[in-house]
């Protein structure tokens, strides 16, 4: 998933707007957009947060939100364990033309120390937006790990993956209200990108729009897909 | 079997102090998913896991379970332990992993389904 190729198959497939989520880190989210300058294509950094629970917590920052004190929060709380050379070989830092300029050496698929409510109170601290992830699946969801939503969680969302509809989900695992349920692709592949999406009516692709429309304020709302 | 019997026995810790111990222990369950406990648990149960959310307090009282173990040296959260006490939901920790801790309660009489 080279930052050009998300770009370019994020255009093609006609996306306006897409998040750059690795797991536990938000270090290739820069090369990401600015591959994305000038293209049309809107990017906001983000992140896939393993919590202590092993559920997994979407974070969506700010493009100018400044991220280097919320990594090195995240990383103080990613236990250092030896990895195999082979995985930190997966794990590259990249620029935005595709060139490879280091490594990642943590473990990024293992979980922090955070529990569900530190990892969204830390993504809430950084202006950021909390989403729990693929709640319809068997493991890291906060549905599988937890039973279900705990309740004074305060997240903006919840999403649901693309092996189902949002109505589909809301028939299976219960109605999620008052939360908005968005539907996205969780690409870990290219041609992954786009194969789920979620509209928003909003006025611009920001952050304080998308805010606006999972809270269903000022006239932007969500569309279920 | 009660969890006072298997606490003297298997030298368990108990958070939960003045929660009656004399449930009797119907039989066990061991999962860190607590959708998976939610859907195989059954009454009477000593669960056991090492996830120490406050929701596991919830799953043990939708269940019925006789109690809940903590493994690998794991503390509650403290809100965990504020809603055992409140849903008087004991709960009980180790030093063992759970397949130790298993093995044991196994030996002792708790099974599965």
């Amino acid at each position: 998933m080279s930052p050009r190729a998300v770009v370019d198959r994020a255009r093609a497939v006609g996306l306006d707007l897409i998040a750059v989520t690795d797991h536990n880190t938000t270090e290739n989210a820069t090369a990401v957009l600015e591959a994305a300058r000038g293209t049309g294509l809107a990017v906001l950094p983000g992140i896939e947060l393993t919590s202590a629970e092993e559920v997994h917590i979407l974070g969506l920052f700010d493009p100018a939100a400044e991220l280097g004190a919320f990594q090195d929060e995240v990383f103080r709380n990613l236990p250092d364990v030896p990895s195999k050379r082979k995985f930190i070989e997966d794990q590259v830092i990249v620029d935005a033309a595709d060139y490879v300029t280091g490594f990642s050496p943590r473990c990024l698929f293992g979980a922090t120390l955070f529990s569900v409510h530190d990892a969204v109170a830390l993504i809430h601290g950084h202006g950021g937006l909390a989403i729990a992830c693929h709640v319809d699946r068997d493991s890291f969801s906060i549905i599988s790990q937890l039973g279900f939503i705990p309740p004074g969680l305060s997240l903006e969302a919840v999403e649901v993956s693309p092996r189902l509809t949002v109505a589909e989900a809301r028939t299976a695992l219960g109605p999620f209200d008052p939360l908005p349920v968005v539907r996205f692709s969780d690409a870990h592949k290219p041609e992954e990108i786009g194969c789920a999406t979620t509209d928003f009516i909003v006025a611009s692709p920001g952050i304080g729009e998308i805010r606006l429309a999972l809270a269903g304020q000022d006239g932007r709302r969500v569309i279920p897909s | 079997m009660t969890l006072t019997d298997l606490a003297a026995r298997l030298g368990l810790r108990v958070f939960t102090a003045g929660i009656p111990l004399d449930r009797p222990v119907l039989g066990g369950y061991a999962s860190d998913l607590l959708s998976d406990v939610i859907g195989h648990g059954r009454k009477g149960d000593l669960w056991v896991t090492m996830q120490v959310h406050p929701n596991i307090v919830a799953v043990a009282v939708l269940k019925d379970l006789a109690g809940i173990v903590l493994v690998n040296g794991r503390d509650p959260a403290a809100e965990t332990l504020e809603q055992a006490a409140r849903e008087k939901v004991p709960l009980l920790g180790t030093e063992l992993a759970a397949f130790e801790l298993v093995g044991r309660l196994y030996g002792l009489g708790v099974k599965g389904s």
